[in-house]
């Protein structure tokens, strides 16, 4: 029978018998098969876009509902796009939202985070970047063991280290207090940040930092003069690290400052998961969204240099 | 650079500069990572309440501990929890980046979409399941407006379920990067590798299990490192999306450490938990570590 199919219409014949040939003979790695439409390719790329809409459904749920009036969302359901799109649940949400007593909205937040964030990132990566380059140029006895406790104790839970924090805190004046904070987000960032320091600048010719000894510069020119414009990729890998991983920070939030103080994450969720009052979900999901932008937005500038980063911090969980 | 001793008499100052710019590693590694860790450890053997108080009590918190019965409900779903994540994230994760390696179009357009919830908060993640997952709105809503009217899918109000609630929002968040992983694990595997298995006529899916899996070994190591760690640490998710709730249901150990010692002012049960946190990831870690070790070692 096939055979016959194949002597009456020889071009179907070849046109049928050259992608099964060409993709016996490419696998993942071989040219891209003839056929568009192939029911490999059906599967494929139906899979993966099924996936996909998995994917961007609760952010588009969540941009849908931060547009609706509360009466539309009572009535319609969550899948619908707004009949009449209102931008006042991101007004109240930024501006007005409650938190306990504090009627001041999103906005403190925002600033508190910011102001944490800021000092935050700029201290730990420069004293993970002085630490990884005495790491890898100007090694000395015992630093390699100081380093593989730092490594090892980036698994510790963070809970067993919670409350000595507290102590240190206290002792210093700074508990309750954005710095404080700051301080928390240095400690904390420093293995993963140093591991990513050290690796690097022991990555690069050894012969430049030589060069530069010989010249007679020391421990901070070849730094500042040498190594620090050398490794600008590996800085914005860092950035984009620290920044993601701190503005995301709820636990530090939580346990080290006070209702003043709260980064964005930790007043999010009080307004979110409020007890008393009635539920407003489009000022929820708009507060929900205006806390994840940020993120959002360096995530989707910075593109590859954000899955190096995250390949290097995903230890730090 | 190693500084040689040569009878130097002042070798404490050889290399000064590297030693002062590490202080601050130093300070981290001895006083936080392991002064507080054998601080808390030693905390968890008296009876501490409002503040720390060297009165020793032996093992009585933990006993207290193993018979609370929001600790068990807490270990009980961190079990569930992480051992679904670990075979979830593993399963979708691979296949998702087997379905990427194919030299498909539209590559990048792919990887951002199933990686952008990685790059939010915890505590957003949990807020926008929470609100799809609501019963009077959500997708159980919607589909009883269909017509569907007996239709229920509401694991947040389920203590049977509620950690499975919790899991779905889990995965949407992470496995987008065990994706990136296990894809950069696939592209690093040989070319020739594939063509020698077609010339053999291994069928693909045997090539991807006997072959492929097993060359991929280091990244899979590393992959499930990040998975276990990120599973002892779940905290945010849970408070955002349920608190705890509906009444101790959905509580994990991160949650109990946390109320035991800032909100009921309980120390010593504070710190006897989060010992067993601590014991915890010693029992996944240690013996890991000394197998790759050992394995590096054999191989040079």
């Amino acid at each position: 029978m096939a055979e016959q199919l194949l002597r009456a219409a020889p071009e179907l014949a070849v046109a049928s018998a050259m992608p099964a040939r060409a993709r016996a003979l490419s696998g993942p790695h071989g040219p891209r098969p003839r056929r568009r439409f192939s029911r490999r390719n059906v599967f494929i790329y139906g899979t993966l876009a099924l996936v996909a809409v998995y994917y961007l459904l609760p952010l588009y749920v969540m941009v849908v509902t931060s547009l609706k009036g509360m009466p539309e969302i009572r009535l319609g359901n969550i899948f619908s796009p707004p009949v009449e799109i209102t931008f006042e649940p991101w007004i109240k949400a930024w501006s007005t939202a409650c938190t306990g007593l504090n009627c001041d909205g999103l906005s403190r937040g925002f600033w508190n985070s910011v102001m944490i964030t800021v000092p935050s990132v700029f201290l730990s990566i420069s004293i993970a970047s002085i630490n990884g380059y005495a790491l890898a140029n100007w090694r000395f006895k015992g630093a390699e063991v100081f380093f593989t406790v730092l490594v090892v104790g980036a698994f510790i839970p963070y809970q067993v280290m919670l409350y000595p924090v507290v102590i240190v805190l206290r002792e210093i004046g700074l508990y309750g207090s954005l710095w404080g904070l700051v301080l928390v987000h240095t400690i904390f960032g420093m293995p993963i940040l140093t591991l990513l320091f050290r690796n690097y600048f022991a990555s690069l010719p050894e012969e430049l930092f030589k060069a530069a000894r010989v010249d007679g510069a020391g421990f901070w020119t070849i730094y500042l003069r040498i190594m620090l414009p050398m490794s600008l990729p590996i800085f914005v890998v860092a950035i984009i690290l620290q920044v993601t991983g701190i503005w995301n920070d709820f636990l530090f939030g939580v346990v080290y400052t006070k209702p003043d103080t709260y980064p964005m994450t930790v007043q999010l969720n009080n307004i979110v998961n409020a007890v008393q009052g009635v539920k407003e979900y489009n000022v929820n999901m708009a507060a929900t969204l205006l806390t994840g932008l940020v993120p959002l937005v360096i995530y989707f500038i910075s593109g590859k240099l954000f899955v190096r980063g995250i390949a290097a911090g995903a230890v730090k969980g | 650079m190693t500084p040689t001793y040569q009878g130097r008499p002042f070798s404490l100052f050889r290399n000064l500069n590297a030693k002062i710019a590490s202080i601050p590693m130093i300070l981290t590694a001895l006083v936080i990572f392991v002064g507080g860790t054998a601080w808390t450890v030693f905390y968890s053997f008296t009876n501490s309440k409002l503040l720390p108080r060297a009165s020793f009590v032996g093992f009585d918190q933990y006993e207290r501990l193993w018979a609370t019965p929001r600790w068990l409900v807490a270990v009980e779903n961190l079990a569930i929890y992480g051992v679904c994540t670990l075979v979830f994230s593993l399963v979708i994760g691979f296949v998702l980046a087997a379905l990427m390696d194919q030299k498909i179009r539209f590559e990048n357009t792919f990887r951002t979409i199933f990686l952008y919830p990685f790059a939010l908060s915890f505590i957003v993640t949990g807020l926008a399941w929470q609100w799809i997952l609501n019963p009077n709105f959500g997708i159980q809503q919607v589909v009883r407006n269909l017509g569907w009217e007996s239709f229920t899918f509401d694991p947040l109000y389920n203590a049977d379920i509620v950690i499975y609630g919790i899991l779905i929002a889990g995965l949407w968040q992470g496995t987008g990067l065990i994706m990136c992983l296990m894809l950069a694990g696939l592209r690093g595997i040989d070319g020739d590798i594939w063509k020698a298995a077609r010339v053999d006529g291994i069928p693909t899916w045997k090539t991807y299990v006997f072959i492929v899996i097993p060359m991929m070994r280091p990244v899979l190591v590393t992959t499930l490192v990040i998975i276990a760690s990120g599973i002892v640490k779940v905290y945010d998710l849970v408070v955002a999306q349920t608190s705890g709730g509906p009444g101790i249901a959905s509580e994990v150990p991160a949650k109990y450490v946390y109320n035991y010692m800032f909100l009921a002012q309980n120390l010593g049960q504070g710190f006897a938990a989060s010992t067993m946190m601590l014991l915890s990831v010693v029992i996944v870690i240690v013996p890991w570590a000394y197998l790759e070790f050992a394995r590096r070692r054999r191989h040079g």
